[in-house]
């Protein structure tokens, strides 16, 4: 018997086929992936089947008898749990508390309390239930989530793409947990677009491609190179990196510090590093580790650092305008593309102007024919698919919005370029040839800062490694003598003479 | 059940329809509020809508209140376009006729007509001082603006009290609470003989096209924008929401001055308790029916102040009360939100599917 089975599940909404006649079978204990590039329509499938969206057409079988879904409460009655992406957690409450909340049966605190601590201990999943959840780290609040879909003692759990916030170690902790859970006979679907973590935990994948089901194979017998011409339909382009040529300082920080804005924001501590001419420099790190509050520091959009903290060509700039230090020649492509690097409902035209400044005329007149130049000129350099330099930014798909914000910075011959997640959600096409523009910037002696969470990415286009934890930056590492496990470990904040490894040293004399 | 789905595209069509839609469905309702009244719809709406554009004299009358709308209305415009929400206009305008009034009085008797530049002048300096209160308790204390401009407009109107019964009281004026006839220098010209259209027509004209290019084609006028729909966007590339908040409150403070001063140097001519008729929040409504944009707001200001006639007109012929004509303009000012609201939603029934999945579920059990 099949624990869950879909025949034909279609959703249409307005512009896309998000889902076009998707089968499905889940057997009881499989871990069973479901592949796809961002837009591919897993996301959709997985909300069809927790309920908390309708199908357009298709039925669903769960047990072998055919159900229609309406809420996520009714899933959770048939014993469907699932664990989203972005965790919906309240920070001011305790890890029992949250948990609690989520709960449909009527408990008292002091059941759940007790049944957190069983499930926790019986899974290896240590939660402090008593801990509010802003103290927690991002991998022990996935865990409250995870635990708080394990009390309903699910027979199918739903992981959204859980690895993205995780270390490589706390990654390999999942996977003993989903392991366990699959021999006691729960069925997962777990979402990802990560081949290896696929390849090493699944016994079944199902791969998307636009809507559609393009494949269904075991991943044991694949390779990452086979998995990824299903999901992408083409062979991955090949990206060749060069050794650069090392010249000049151009970005100096020493002694960064700063409060938190927020009461969960990130408190920076004692930041130290430099970029030269001619490099990449990668910061690894889990999110929510202050990259957020250190790139608002170096871009200007906080404006609080000490005088002399951060040194652009030897010019203090700690205190200066995002424009005055873009005037300098520092350039900043931001994590958001729209709403902070783009502003939807504006043309790409008119988009040009925030960080460019050559169709402002005499006395702020603006002249529109320059802009639209410049906008078409970065839509044919860099392969933008758009109608037109009019075209609304919000029209872009994702991976051409990247391509647009790129060029535009990349076009205006910056020394310094600062990236934060270069290629998050964008196609694979997009993301090979955005890496290679940013190699391409590099070599003719430009400086580059490139934040990200992916390690593949920083390991394939960087000269060295920072690692950035809990407010603190790591020494750099050539990436010729960086190992995953290394920058992993580092990812937790146990660096050689880290605060973080100081204190366990005491601990031990 | 119906649900409410965003559309993918509101095209241009339909942001323009939106306000004709508001303005039938009020038409509608107005008609369905005079029969229930048993009065005549037709007549009723014939004095709404077609008295006020008769002849030349109604429109001249008419002009007299749209000038003021439209000034307004422009500066609010930039205010809401950068998501600063002054409510104060009718305070600001109050300070624009002091300013003014101030000016005019120093007039000798002989001034020349040139002495309606500085009187001017004094308006529109009034009411960005009165705005300026605004910014500066914004920007220093991050105080809500929205709850101070509108309390402004209390003190404006308590200030504008105090001065003409108090110390700018006509001395030879039988007591009444008003100030001295400011002298013929400091009036506006009117524009044809025998109309009380004046100057202040060409005034607004002028306004609405320096508002246009101000907004459309200076990178000051992008950056307040930028910073209006996406502040996040606005703070990257380095746009200062601090000039943006003293420009934008500056500016409409001073539009509203000098419409409180065209007042005074126009129709009214000296100062009295009856100096705030309400322009400055009906100028709220003109701003957003004219969807923000400087050609919108002419016709708008012109619709506004038909309701304004129209409304006086009822009162003294067909004997309906003078409060027709606020609820005429928050009925378009309702409808138009529920037309924005129609425009980027659409509406599905969805009870059908709903029963659907109920009797597929009926089945399987």
């Amino acid at each position: 018997m099949t624990r869950l089975e879909l025949i034909g599940i279609t959703k249409q909404y307005p512009g896309v086929r998000a889902n076009d006649d998707i089968h499905l079978k889940v057997a009881p204990g499989q871990i069973h992936a479901v592949l796809g590039e961002n837009g591919a329509g897993k996301s959709t499938l997985m909300k069809i089947i927790y309920g908390a969206t309708r199908p357009d057409a298709g039925q669903m079988a769960w047990n072998g008898r055919e159900v229609a879904v309406a809420s996520p409460a009714q899933a959770r009655a048939l014993g469907i749990s699932m664990v989203y992406q972005h965790f919906s957690l309240f920070d001011t409450l305790t890890a029992a508390e949250n948990i609690w909340l989520g709960l449909d049966k009527a408990l008292s605190l002091a059941e759940v309390v007790e049944q957190t601590r069983v499930v926790s201990a019986e899974y290896g999943l240590h939660v402090d239930p008593a801990r509010p959840v802003h103290t927690l780290s991002v991998g022990e609040r996935q865990r409250v989530e995870i635990v708080r879909a394990l009390l309903t003692r699910p027979q199918l759990l739903i992981l959204d793409e859980p690895t993205s916030v995780l270390t490589p170690q706390a990654v390999e902790s999942l996977f003993v947990t989903l392991r366990k859970l699959s021999s006691e006979g729960c069925s997962i679907l777990y979402i990802s677009h990560k081949l290896h973590e696929i390849r090493s935990l699944c016994h079944h994948c199902t791969v998307l491609r636009g809507g559609r089901l393009v494949g269904e194979v075991d991943p044991r017998q694949e390779s990452n190179a086979s998995l990824s011409r299903l999901m992408i339909g083409a062979d991955a382009p090949v990206l060749t990196a060069r050794e650069g040529q090392r010249g000049a300082n151009v970005l100096r920080v020493a002694g960064l510090g700063l409060a938190q804005l927020d009461p969960f924001g990130v408190t920076l501590k004692d930041i130290a590093f430099d970029v030269s001419a001619g490099e990449i420099v990668g910061v690894a790190g889990v999110s929510g580790n202050g990259q957020q509050e250190l790139l608002a520091a170096l871009s200007g959009e906080d404006p609080r650092a000490a005088p002399g903290s951060i040194q652009l060509f030897d010019h203090d700039i700690a205190r200066a305008s995002p424009g005055k230090r873009r005037a300098a020649g520092l350039h900043f492509v931001p994590e958001e593309r729209l709403g902070r690097g783009a502003v939807p409902t504006l043309s790409l035209a008119m988009n040009t102007l925030l960080t460019r400044t050559e169709a402002v005329g005499r006395g702020g007149w603006l002249r529109m024919g320059e802009a639209r130049r410049l906008a078409a000129k970065l839509i044919d350099g860099f392969r933008v698919k758009a109608s037109g330099p009019d075209a609304m930014a919000r029209t872009l798909s994702g991976g051409n919005l990247q391509k647009f914000i790129v060029g535009r910075e990349i076009d205006a011959a910056p020394k310094l370029l600062i990236i934060a997640q270069p290629t998050w959600g964008v196609d694979v096409g997009a993301a090979a040839q955005i890496r290679g523009e940013l190699l391409r910037l590099r070599n003719p002696g430009c400086a580059l800062l490139v934040f990200s969470e992916e390690l593949d990415e920083l390991f394939e286009i960087c000269d060295r490694l920072h690692v950035i934890a809990e407010g603190r930056l790591s020494p750099s590492v050539p990436i010729a003598a960086a190992t995953r496990e290394q920058i992993g470990e580092w990812m937790s904040g146990l660096w050689p003479g880290s605060a973080a490894v100081e204190e366990a040293s005491h601990v031990q004399a | 059940m119906f649900k409410l789905e965003p559309r993918t595209q509101t095209s241009m069509l339909l942001a323009v329809a939106a306000p004709l839609l508001a303005l039938a469905i009020t038409v509608l309702i107005g008609i369905m509020l005079f029969t229930a009244l048993g009065k005549d719809p037709v007549q009723a709406l014939g004095l709404f809508f077609v008295e006020p554009l008769k002849n030349g004299r109604a429109l001249a009358e008419l002009s007299i209140k749209a000038v003021p709308l439209a000034l307004i209305a422009l500066g609010l415009a930039v205010c809401f376009r950068a998501n600063i929400w002054n409510i104060g206009a009718e305070g600001q305008f109050v300070l624009g006729a002091l300013g003014a009034g101030w000016v005019a009085m120093h007039a000798g008797p002989g001034a020349s007509g040139w002495f309606v530049v500085p009187v001017l002048l004094g308006g529109v300096a009034g009411g960005m001082l009165w705005a300026g209160v605004v910014a500066l308790l914004r920007d220093r204390f991050n105080t809500n603006e929205i709850l101070v401009s509108l309390m402004l407009v209390y003190v404006a109107t308590l200030l504008l009290n105090y001065l003409v019964y108090g110390p700018w009281k006509d001395p030879d004026g039988y007591n009444f609470p008003q100030t001295v006839l400011f002298a013929p220098g400091t009036r506006l010209p009117r524009l044809v003989t025998g109309l009380r259209m004046n100057l202040g027509v060409v005034i607004a004209l002028l306004a609405v096209v320096a508002f246009a290019v101000f907004q459309f084609r200076t990178y000051r006028g992008y950056a307040l924008t930028v910073g209006g729909i996406a502040p996040a966007a606005a703070r990257y590339a380095g746009f200062s929401s601090r000039s943006a908040l003293w420009t934008a409150l500056l500016l409409s403070g001073g539009m509203a001055g000098l419409a409180g001063a065209l007042e005074v140097a126009g129709p009214l001519g000296q100062l009295t308790p009856y100096v705030p008729v309400g322009y400055g929040f009906a100028a709220i409504i003109v701003a957003f029916v004219g969807r923000l944009h400087p050609v919108g707001i002419v016709f708008s200001s012109v619709l506004m102040s038909m309701f304004y006639i129209g409304g006086e007109l009822a009162q003294s012929r067909m004997g309906l009360p003078k409060a027709l004509t606020s609820v005429f303009q928050g009925l378009l000012l309702f409808t138009l939100l529920a037309c924005d609201n129609g425009l980027q939603y659409r509406m599905r029934w969805v009870a059908a599917a709903k029963d659907k999945a109920k009797a597929r579920a009926g089945v399987a059990a």
